[in-house]
């Protein structure tokens, strides 16, 4: 499958060409595409919600959204199933009206527009191809009607579908390509026009694991060139966090939490955020003297927090932040977190080991810990191996306990 | 688990965002307000008509009329008295006696006992409300001026009725056993009809789907053909197989084929498709992985019939056996041709309305047909809702081995019922063309000679095909457009939902309510529309009306299957819809359009009960010929337009299957991979 | 969707010029004469005054009627040509006929003609009830020809004679109806009960009990003699008998409607259904005809059934009619389900 990523020297400066006349980006804005592919974001804002409230009868789906996204950026709508993130993007194309609040884009109050009044275009799980078509009428839909001579269509089609890597491809159907080489001409037929927004809904639910992979990075990448503000929902976090320039995470209606994928990992707001993102190690523990946290007799060091002494709160620590040290290991220092564990089971994950450890502090449940693969050979650890772990403060996080659990 | 950002879980107060309405919304909204409109013209405002019809009564208002009696030498003593006043003194008439039908007349005479035409008493009547009508002799008298009468002109005299609103009708109806026997009647005859056909058609289906028999194609065909016949064609078949003179008359050992045998095994014949459909598709679908279970378990083929393939067929049986019910109580053509003395509520209608311009007991027996109907009509929609849900669960499909002996029973079985069918036909064809039966048998084409029968000749012929043609392309775009907007255009929520039901009623409906419906709406001088009564259009909103649900219904699952997005993606493009619609819809639904129009066009041609209240002596059908020319006795020119109608549907079949194959070759290349 | 509107543009249009169409003066008729009839009714008509044009409006008796007594406040004819007379008797004692006295009616048989002065109706000509007898069928049987009404009450007919339903076929009310006439009220019920004991079945239309005998479904039918001399002269092994008590009969007969907008043209018309020629006209379909001396006699035609024609009183029948019915159907259509 040819990449988009590393085209040879003299199709990349085609390339670079048809990409300033595919976004149509006004002269004075200034689009990096440099080595480091960092993201053509500008500080223009470009599509800003407000206060959005979506009413499904007695049911809301959407809780007082606001959220701002600036011109070149790569949005991803974060969240499990029915969480509201595809009724967020379909608020915003117009597709199902929000109950109450406004969307502005480009300036422009679009909140009560129908679909064919905005600007954006947009890609499903579905591909939505239109199977009697072939593919090259497929991307030519948007095009026709718009005062374009069929040979100008006839151009810019051949133009996306290079663009996307299928440039032999535009006299077949739908149907006789695979599932990734169909969602590339969605994406074609969404960009065909230059909208100044993308949408993206699920693009890549529906392809098997490596093809998904594959065009996460293509995505990306054309996202980056373009330099079209894009906003994709999935319920895959390894896909935002690669893909996006910032993430929106997104539960029962509401937004947990938007950062950069390093924001929502590193420093997760609430417990939600850091359980859904990522591994997360809980116990359960109270705040005590000086903000430690204390689980059974012992207590913790940890990040910084605002909760007053007595509150009972979630100890958590990722597995991979979780530090081993051989059997006897003793610090002096009451701030490095360090306890005995029993190590009760190994699995070997290729990269790392995912160890699961006792400590009857901590009842029944165990801790889960990455363990390099040097580590393991250094310390020698085999299961039925007593160890020492250490827990660093800065990633010892306290949250909020939950009402209900 | 959460910690919202914000601290509001209540929406605050205010007004809802609305939408703007694009182009497209605008297009789309008023196309299915369009289609509403025509199913609300052409369903729901008739059905109102015959309702209100239905409780239209006229009753003689007695104390609306005064009398005057003189003595012996013709001198009034001024004493006056009222109709009412005279009928308490006398009693001669019950309060039930005074409701009566639109022609209702009722004598005076019998208000004085001591009344002789031959007295030389004089006698005064006059009305004394302005709508007031009495008749002398048959001249009407409607001012409220005395009139002065010899006691042999009086007796001449009949009070009229006055019209009003009420449940007269009903009880009437349900105080005259000849009427309301035909409940029975009807319901007897459904019931033993729907056991029989549902038994047969089983085995049938079964034999199709659960043995290793030969020639299986051959015997779905033959058990598909009786839907190209219009449904009174077994029964003429009937006549001549048992009738009087029938070939095998001896089989029935003196009873009659005129009454519920003929009926039966008439509705058997035409309703015979229709549940083998349903019950071999419920076949098809059962989990072959339950019969592999049930093997494994040593269960005898016997325990394995009962525990699982009954229940697996259970939703298609169920369902089969209401659609047959609802066929049989609601058909005309077949009692009306051999049912005799035997009474039934659809063939009741057309006594009280065509025999009798009985308009309003016409409607009163519709209302009551309607009952048993939309309870079956119900009753299936909900056992077919889930048969839906068990259909998604299925798995493996059962594959039959070979076992020469129950193979060679269903052979024999499949080949008596198929003789059964191809008989019926065959018999009616070979009455065609006998010259004289039973004096003259040698063969002639007289009987085709159409135009010297009643019933409008072969023009009547060309009318069904024209009908037929009209009602396949204006319903298929009809039907088609209203399913795609009612399934795929936004918003709208109320309106999609009220359509969907208007959608559904007809099926509910039988033909006969439906046509006398349209009489009372469209043979209304008052209304706009009347001018469509008796021309062609009216024969083609009626029958597409009449078969809309199962067209509906086709479109509907066919765009179901139809990715939801296109509409987003097409607006998303800022593509007109209706080009989403010309350019990808139809032509990837191309299967079911095709479907629908070949539908619409066999039902075209065999439909009578919705049309006979409606054909014009200019638009005359060959279906109707059918019943008509039976109706006088020319049984078998009947019997050789029935032929006519059935090679034009097999032809018309023949032809949709080339060009469905020649178009989808065409059209849906894109199918291939 | 444009286009279907455009379709429905052109139809209404059609529809328009179609009622609109170029003629000095223009009739609307209703009838329930056969659909081939009209044409050359039209044309004979329109030999001598062209300039007025007839537009027919043709159904079934029943259908015709119920039309016009639905239009009773908003009529659409100008002219009724050819409706049975029971149902110019309803419309009559609507009070929906305009009386006149065409030019030349004195010279018509007086029972074709109305009894008041002028006339609301005149009659055109008239079928007659007979009864059909298969020769064949009856031998096989070993049946007599019965030669009166009263014969057909035999217990060797049981079984063996078909005849119209008065509900449904205007034949069979015009039986029903002559028998309450020729044997009165309490004894034409008597005859009707005896006669059900040996009716196989009743049909729904006049003409069917005669084809049916004529094809040997049923020895005896009870139907109308012209029928009857059709079928004969297909071949059928047909007697056709007129009961010696009489027969029942009705007519077809003409009328103006009244506040018709063209009432001079429509006097002409009904004029012109008077006449000899006219007549002339009705005998290719009817045996009897109103103008006496016009009908030529039609083969197998039974003798001696213009005498045989009961003195029918129109009122009498038109009066009664949904009495009689009501009172035919709780005896004869309630029992006969229980064989």
């Amino acid at each position: 499958m040819p990449l988009i990523l590393t085209p040879p020297l003299k199709i990349q400066t085609r390339v670079q060409r048809s990409l300033r006349c595919l976004t149509g980006q006004a002269a004075g804005v200034v689009v990096r595409i440099d080595p480091m592919m960092q993201a053509p974001v500008t500080n223009k804002l470009y599509l800003s919600i407000d206060n959005l409230w979506k009413a499904f009868g007695s049911f809301l789906a959407l809780k007082d959204i606001s959220l701002d996204i600036h011109e070149g950026e790569f949005i991803c709508f974060l969240g499990p199933s029915g969480c509201g993130k595809t009724t967020l993007l379909r608020a915003i194309a117009g597709l199902d009206l929000q109950t109450k609040g406004t969307v502005m884009q480009d300036g422009k109050d679009v909140s009560n527009l129908p679909p064919s009044e905005r600007d954006f275009g947009i890609v499903f799980q579905s591909y939505a191809l239109f199977p009697n078509l072939t593919i090259e009428k497929n991307i030519a839909f948007g095009l026709e009607n718009t005062g374009r001579s069929k040979s100008e269509i006839a151009v810019r089609v051949q133009e996306l579908l290079e663009l996307v890597g299928l440039p032999d491809q535009g006299k077949k159907y739908p149907a006789q390509l695979s599932g990734g080489q169909q969602q590339r001409i969605a994406l074609a037929r969404a960009i065909a026009t230059k909208p100044g927004l993308l949408l993206l809904d699920e693009p890549l639910s529906a392809l098997d694991a490596k093809v998904r992979v594959h065009l996460r990075h293509e995505i990306h990448e054309l996202q980056r060139k373009l330099g079209v503000t894009t906003v994709m929902v999935t319920h895959d976090q390894e896909e935002a966090l690669a893909m996006a320039d910032r993430i929106v995470v997104m539960n029962h209606g509401v937004i947990e939490q938007i950062g950069s994928p390093t924001e929502v990992y590193r420093e997760p707001k609430n417990l939600f955020v850091a359980d859904f993102i990522g591994e997360m190690n809980q116990i359960e523990s109270t705040v005590t003297k000086g903000g430690r946290l204390s689980v059974g007799e012992k207590t913790f060091a940890c990040h910084e927090h605002d909760f007053a002494d007595g509150t009972p709160v979630v100890a958590a620590v990722r597995p991979e932040d979780i530090i081993p040290h051989e059997e006897g290991y003793e610090s002096d220092d009451p701030n490095r977190n360090c306890i005995d564990v029993l190590l009760h089971e190994m699995e070997f994950l290729g990269s790392f080991w995912r160890c699961r450890l006792r400590n009857e502090r901590f009842g029944k449940s165990e801790l889960i810990a990455d363990f390099s693969i040097n580590a393991v050979r250094r310390l020698e650890l085999g299961v039925g191996r007593t160890m020492v772990i250490e827990m660093p403060i800065d990633r010892l996080m306290a949250f909020e306990r939950p009402e209900a659990s | 688990m959460s910690s919202p950002t914000t601290n509001l879980t209540t929406m605050p107060e205010g007004p809802v965002i609305k939408g703007k309405i694009s182009r497209d919304d605008i297009i789309m909204r008023s196309g299915m307000i369009v289609i509403a409109l025509y199913l609300i013209a052409t369903l729901v405002f008739p059905l109102y008509a015959m309702l209100s019809k239905s409780f239209s009564t006229y009753r003689f208002e007695l104390s609306q009329y005064e009398f005057q009696v003189s003595d012996e030498v013709g001198v009034f003593d001024g004493t006056i008295l009222t109709g009412s006043e005279l009928n308490a003194q006398t009693g001669v008439y019950e309060d039930l006696d005074l409701s009566t039908g639109s022609d209702g007349r009722l004598g005076v005479t019998k208000f004085f006992p001591d009344f002789s035409f031959r007295s030389p008493v004089m006698y005064q009547i006059r009305n004394t409300a302005e709508t007031g009508r009495f008749l002398v002799g048959s001249t009407l008298q409607d001012s409220t001026e005395w009139v002065t009468l010899d006691s042999n002109t009086f007796r001449r005299v009949q009070l009229r009725p006055m019209k009003s609103t009420g449940m007269d009708n009903f009880i009437n109806y349900f105080s005259t056993p000849a009427l309301f026997n035909s409940i029975k009647n009807s319901l007897w005859i459904a019931v033993v009809s729907t056991i029989v056909t549902v038994t047969l058609a089983f085995w049938f289906a079964y034999a199709l789907n659960r043995s290793c028999m030969r020639y299986k194609g051959v015997f779905r065909l033959v058990a598909m053909a009786p839907i190209l016949v219009p449904s009174l064609l077994p029964g003429i078949a009937l006549v001549y197989l048992f009738g009087n003179q029938g070939m095998l008359k001896e089989l029935l050992f003196g009873a009659s084929i005129y009454g519920p045998i003929g009926i039966v095994i008439g509705s058997v014949f035409f309703t015979f498709p229709h549940a083998f459909l349903i019950i071999s598709t419920a076949l098809a679908i059962s989990d072959g992985r339950l019969y592999e279970a049930a093997t494994s378990l040593r269960s005898t083929p016997w325990r394995t019939f009962w525990t699982v393939t009954i229940p697996g067929a259970r939703y298609g049986l169920i369902s089969a056996a209401f659609v047959v019910f609802n066929l049989v109580i609601t058909d005309f053509g077949l009692p009306k041709v051999i049912g005799g003395q035997f009474n039934v509520l659809a063939v009741d209608i057309y006594k009280q309305v065509i025999g009798q311009q009985n308009f309003e007991m016409g409607a009163v027996v519709s209302v009551v047909l309607v009952v048993p109907a939309i309870l079956a009509f119900a009753i299936d929609r909900m056992v077919q809702s889930k048969q839906v849900a068990a259909l998604t669960a299925r798995s493996v499909p059962y594959q039959p081995t070979p076992n020469a002996k129950t193979d060679r029973i269903f052979f024999v079985y499949c080949c008596f019922v198929a003789f059964f069918i191809i008989g019926l036909l065959a018999v009616c064809q070979f009455a065609a063309l006998i010259k004289f039966w039973p004096y003259d048998l040698s063969l002639s084409l007289n009987n085709y000679n159409f135009d010297k029968m009643d019933g409008g000749g072969w023009a009547s012929y060309f009318n069904s095909i024209k009908l037929g043609l009209l009602t396949a392309i204006c319903g298929t775009a009809v039907v088609f457009f209203g399913a795609y907007l009612v399934e795929k255009s936004n918003g709208f929520r109320t309106g999609r939902a009220i359509f969907q039901m208007f959608a559904m009623l007809p099926m509910a409906i039988p033909g006969m309510v439906l046509g006398l419906a349209y009489i009372f709406f469209f043979n209304n001088p008052s209304n706009p529309l009347n001018a469509i009564y008796g021309t062609m259009a009216i024969l083609v909103i009626c029958t597409v009306t009449h078969f809309y649900t199962v067209s509906h219904l086709t479109a509907v699952t066919a765009l179901k299957q139809m990715d939801r997005e296109f509409e987003s993606v097409s607006a998303s493009l800022k593509q007109p819809t209706l080009k989403l619609f010309s350019r990808v819809t139809v032509p990837v639904c191309l299967p079911a359009v095709l479907d629908i129009s070949i539908y619409l066009f066999v039902n075209a041609m065999t439909t009578v009960s919705a049309v006979v209240f409606l054909y014009s002596p200019k638009t005359t059908l060959a279906s109707i010929a059918v019943l008509n020319m039976d109706d006088a006795g020319d049984i078998a020119p009947a019997a050789a337009m029935g032929m006519m109608i059935f090679y034009t549907n097999a032809a018309a079949r023949v032809i949709h299957l080339l060009a469905s194959r020649g178009i989808l070759k065409k059209t849906q290349a894109w199918r291939a991979r | 969707m444009k286009r279907k509107a455009s379709i429905f543009a052109a139809a209404a249009a059609g529809v328009m010029l179609a009622t609109s169409a170029a003629a000095e003066t223009e009739l609307t008729v209703y009838t329930a004469v056969e659909a081939e009839d009209l044409a050359r009714y039209a044309e004979k008509f329109n030999e001598s005054h062209p300039d007025i044009k007839i537009n027919w409006v043709r159904d079934s008796t029943g259908i015709i009627t119920a039309k016009l007594l639905a239009e009773r406040d908003n009529p659409q004819a100008d002219v009724v040509w050819g409706l049975a007379a029971t149902s110019l008797l309803l419309l009559k004692s609507e009070g929906m006929l305009e009386a006149y006295a065409p030019a030349g009616v004195d010279k018509l048989d007086a029972k074709f003609v109305d009894g008041d002065n002028p006339p609301a109706w005149v009659g055109m000509d008239a079928w007659v009830a007979s009864v059909c007898y298969n020769t064949v069928e009856a031998e096989k049987n070993g049946l007599k020809p019965p030669s009166s009404w009263k014969d057909l009450t035999d217990p060797m007919y049981a079984g063996h004679v078909i005849m119209p339903n008065p509900n449904s076929s205007g034949t069979g009310f015009l039986d029903v109806s002559s028998w309450l006439q020729l044997f009165g009220e309490e004894g034409g019920w008597e005859y009707m009960d005896a006669l059900h004991e040996n009716i196989a079945r009743y049909t729904h239309s006049g003409s069917k009990p005669c084809k049916l005998a004529a094809a040997g479904e049923i020895p005896i039918g009870v139907s109308f003699a012209f029928r009857g001399a059709k079928s004969k002269a297909a071949g059928a092994p047909l007697e056709i008998i007129v009961p010696s008590e009489g027969v029942g009969w009705d007519m077809e007969a003409t009328a103006i409607v009244a506040g018709t907008a063209n009432l001079d043209a429509a006097k002409t018309l009904v004029d012109f259904t008077v006449t000899k020629e006219a007549n002339e006209m009705y005998n290719s379909g009817y045996a009897v005809v109103a103008y006496p001396g016009v009908a030529k006699p039609v083969e197998h035609f039974p003798d001696g059934l213009l005498d045989a024609m009961i003195d029918n009183d129109f009122e009498f029948a038109a009066n009664n009619r949904a009495a009689i019915l009501k009172e035919w159907q709780s005896r004869y259509d309630g029992k006969s389900e229980a064989k």
